[in-house]
């Protein structure tokens, strides 16, 4: 007979060990997936992780592609991660995203086509600044009126994706673009774009900025008296009210940086890999922001790790798409059992396994 | 001519020119090219050729069974595979987004060996155009766009207009509320063309009806079409004309007891009875058409916006609801649009306000079909923008 017995300390080990373990579990379940599709589950398998890493074809390619994917998925859940130590919960990074880049779009196309050093640290302002406007709004409710920031927030995804639509056929539209949605290409304006840095590393000023969130974030958590007050407000939100932390203060800076950092990601991305505000611009980030908050543990170095393998998924799943005829469906149901493995194996650190006999009644 | 229009038709005048240029550079490049392979190495490159089959590339912007845009998309590309057999190699990847994915896709697609890529909307532009720099020896199809920055980059399109026509003719005859519904997904050239052949084609045969037209912001959203076709019942509307790729509104029309035209694809098993016909986009034979060239070596980058007569526009199988004489008018209608005796945009037209667009007689320029943002007149509503 199996029991599960609460552990008085969540254990370090198997925090450590969980995420190994629900990625060769995903490998195991993933490759019996590929095989009922007729597929041989182990060329699967490493084309989906060995091949955009060492296969001489792709590799060198794809290898700087990884930051490139990765950049903004970490940049946006290093945000959200301090959010939900806390109990706060933005799940409308998408909606941040969008507006972010809207509003660093916008004062590109304000300025161009002339030239000045000051209008790219302006768009960035202007990204952060969007992003942190519309976390503002939940943040606003929530503190004022006690509405719940999960529904306000992600209602806002799709409130901002109208303005999208409208920015790219209305107000943002490319003049010279024949009457074709989407906006001027941004990343061919010299003044306003966000180029690979060194030539075919993927580095782009977003990588940069995620990679500095990260070690921020780091010092918040672990050094800051902020940091303390996060993670009493997560665990013990009546502990916390005793010890002075002040709950309106706490959601109003969590939803407000974790909003600037998804605005950032978002202007990054319209300024770089995604070139110009079009109908379609946001492809998801905002959402796969959270599990790769919660595959990294809610932890900044954890979030690289995290972010890095999805974004090899998202590679390697393609690869496995067009080399080896997969639907694309099949990739998300293997990247969706990740997530499973992850949080079922949660339990393990939680929870101790006991094995007793049965007692009689 | 009033300024404005002159304005957006010269854009439009400009980039065909400067494509036009372009292509003619390229041409030149292309021989330079040729004759380096040439003293390079011609017996390998024979040899290849002879022994392996063409690898072509499809990347797609939605699933391959939205049964609209991509399922059409994709049955051409089987088409290919079956017309070609092994002579060619045939891969995709659904739902890449515009952008950085796509870019990387296509980049990935063509290291590892694939040598056609058909980039099947319009968005996908500039990632093309970057991608096609890197490989020139890839050849590059993109339907829809308007970006030619390469040599090696082809775009093509359909003229669904000449569709939407007859349908309009249809929609007008058998009315009886006199009030036709159009699910439209955004304000676009492309959109925006549509209504206006299908308005037209309707008012010419009945001077009562009015069109009402929701704009849903989507290309594909089933929940969110359904909701507009319920609206635009609830408004009056007793035929539906959908511009967005779900089978929704079709099916709504069913259970309404209404009628409907399907997108893309023949839509008649979502909706037996209210089916009229759809307007199908038909790839097939062009796909077919370019990857013979490329096979022959004879591939050469061009700008098509092929109609009823190139078979890239057609129709599903008339429903029988459709009485005989409509049937033989829309069947005359398609055989003189297919002849090049009809054009759908010929004058006298004029704008919404009132001002002349078209002369008697005079058939619209494609350049102002490509940058139409204003109704005709007797359309109520406006353009949002």
């Amino acid at each position: 007979m199996l029991r599960l017995e609460k552990r008085p300390q969540p254990s370090a080990a198997w925090g450590w060990a969980t995420p190994v373990l629900a990625v060769a579990l995903t490998m195991v379940a993933g490759g019996i997936l590929f095989a009922a599709l007729g597929k041989d589950p182990f060329a699967a398998i490493k084309m989906i992780f060995w091949d955009p890493l060492f296969n001489p074809q792709f590799a060198s390619y794809s290898r700087p592609q990884l930051l490139v994917k990765a950049g903004p998925l970490i940049l946006i859940a290093v945000g959200l991660a301090i959010g939900f130590r806390a109990g706060i919960w933005n799940i409308g990074a998408e909606g941040q995203y969008i507006i972010g880049a809207l509003c660093g779009a916008a004062v590109a196309l304000a300025f161009f086509p002339s030239p000045g050093w000051y209008i790219f640290p302006l768009m960035v302002l202007a990204g952060a600044f969007g992003g942190w406007a519309w976390a503002m709004i939940p943040a606003i409710l929530k503190t004022r009126f006690n509405t719940n920031e999960i529904l306000v927030s992600l209602l806002l995804v799709y409130v901002a994706e109208k303005i999208l639509a409208a920015m790219a056929t209305g107000r943002m539209r490319n003049p010279d673009g024949a009457g074709f949605p989407g906006s001027r290409n941004i990343a061919q304006y010299p003044a306003a774009s966000n180029p690979e840095l060194i030539a075919n590393s993927g580095m782009h000023w977003g990588v940069v900025t995620a990679f500095i969130a990260v070690i921020f974030a780091y010092i918040l958590l672990h050094k800051h008296i902020l940091g303390y007050q996060v993670q009493l407000a997560g665990q013990a939100p009546r502990a916390a009210r005793f010890a002075g932390v002040a709950p309106a203060r706490l959601v109003v800076l969590c939803l407000g940086l974790s909003g600037a950092l998804a605005g950032l990601a978002g202007l990054f991305e319209v300024a770089g890999p995604a070139r110009m505000i079009s109908i379609d611009f946001n492809v998801g980030y905002g959402f796969t922001a959270i599990i790769v908050a919660f595959l990294g543990r809610l932890h900044p170095v954890g979030i690289v790790l995290a972010g890095l393998l999805m974004a090899l998924t998202y590679i390697g799943g393609e690869l496995a798409q067009f080399m080896l005829g997969l639907p694309s469906a099949s990739i998300q149901v293997f990247q969706g059992m990740l997530l499973f493995f992850l949080l079922a194996f949660d339990v393990l650190s939680n929870y101790r396994i006991r094995f007793a006999r049965a007692e009689a009644a | 001519m009033p300024p404005a229009k002159a304005g957006f038709s010269n854009h439009a005048g400009n980039n065909l020119t400067k494509a036009r240029i372009n292509r003619e550079t390229f041409m030149h490049r292309r021989h330079l090219l040729a004759a380096s392979a040439l003293t390079l190495g011609v017996a390998a490159a024979g040899a290849a050729l002879a022994d392996d089959p063409l690898q072509i590339g499809f990347i797609y912007i939605g699933p391959v069974g939205d049964h609209g845009w991509t399922f059409t998309h994709d049955k051409a590309r089987l088409d290919v595979e079956e017309h070609f057999g092994d002579r060619v190699t045939t891969t995709y990847v659904e739902n890449v987004a515009y952008g950085a994915d796509a870019e990387r896709v296509m980049t990935q697609m063509a290291l590892s060996g694939v040598e056609m890529i058909f980039a099947t909307s319009f968005g996908y532009g500039p990632d093309v155009n970057a991608v096609a720099q890197r490989f020139p020896d890839v050849a590059f199809e993109h339907a829809t766009g308007y970006i030619q920055e390469a040599p090696n980059v082809s775009l093509y399109n359909a003229r669904f207009y000449e569709g939407r026509a007859v349908i309009g003719h249809i929609a007008g005859k058998m009315t009886e509320t006199n009030t036709i519904g159009y699910i439209a997904s955004f304000p676009i050239p492309e959109v925006v063309m549509g209504i206006n052949s299908a308005f037209l084609h309707a008012r010419e045969v009945n001077p009562d009806v009015q069109f009402r037209v929701v704009w849903v912001y989507s290309w594909y959203d089933p929940a969110q079409e359904a909701a507009a076709a319920e609206a635009l019942i609830e408004q009056g509307a007793d035929i539906l004309m959908q511009h967005t790729d779900s089978t929704a509104p079709v099916t709504v029309a069913q259970d309404r007891g209404i009628y409907a035209f399907g997108q893309a694809s023949d839509m008649t098993s979502f909706a037996p009875e209210s089916h009229l016909t759809a307007i199908l986009d038909e790839w097939g034979p062009y796909y077919i058409e370019r990857v013979q060239a490329k096979l022959d070596g004879e591939w050469e980058a061009g700008d098509v916006w092929h109609g009823i007569d190139d078979g890239m526009v057609g129709f599903a199988p008339f429903n029988d609801a459709i009485p005989e004489d409509v049937r033989a008018e829309a069947e005359d209608m398609i055989e003189r649009i297919s002849s090049g005796e009809y054009h759908p945009f010929t004058g006298p037209i004029n704008r919404q306000d009132g001002t002349p667009w078209l002369e008697d007689g005079e058939t619209a320029p494609d350049g102002d079909l490509l940058g139409m943002d204003f109704y005709v007149e007797g359309m109520t509503g406006s353009v949002p923008n």
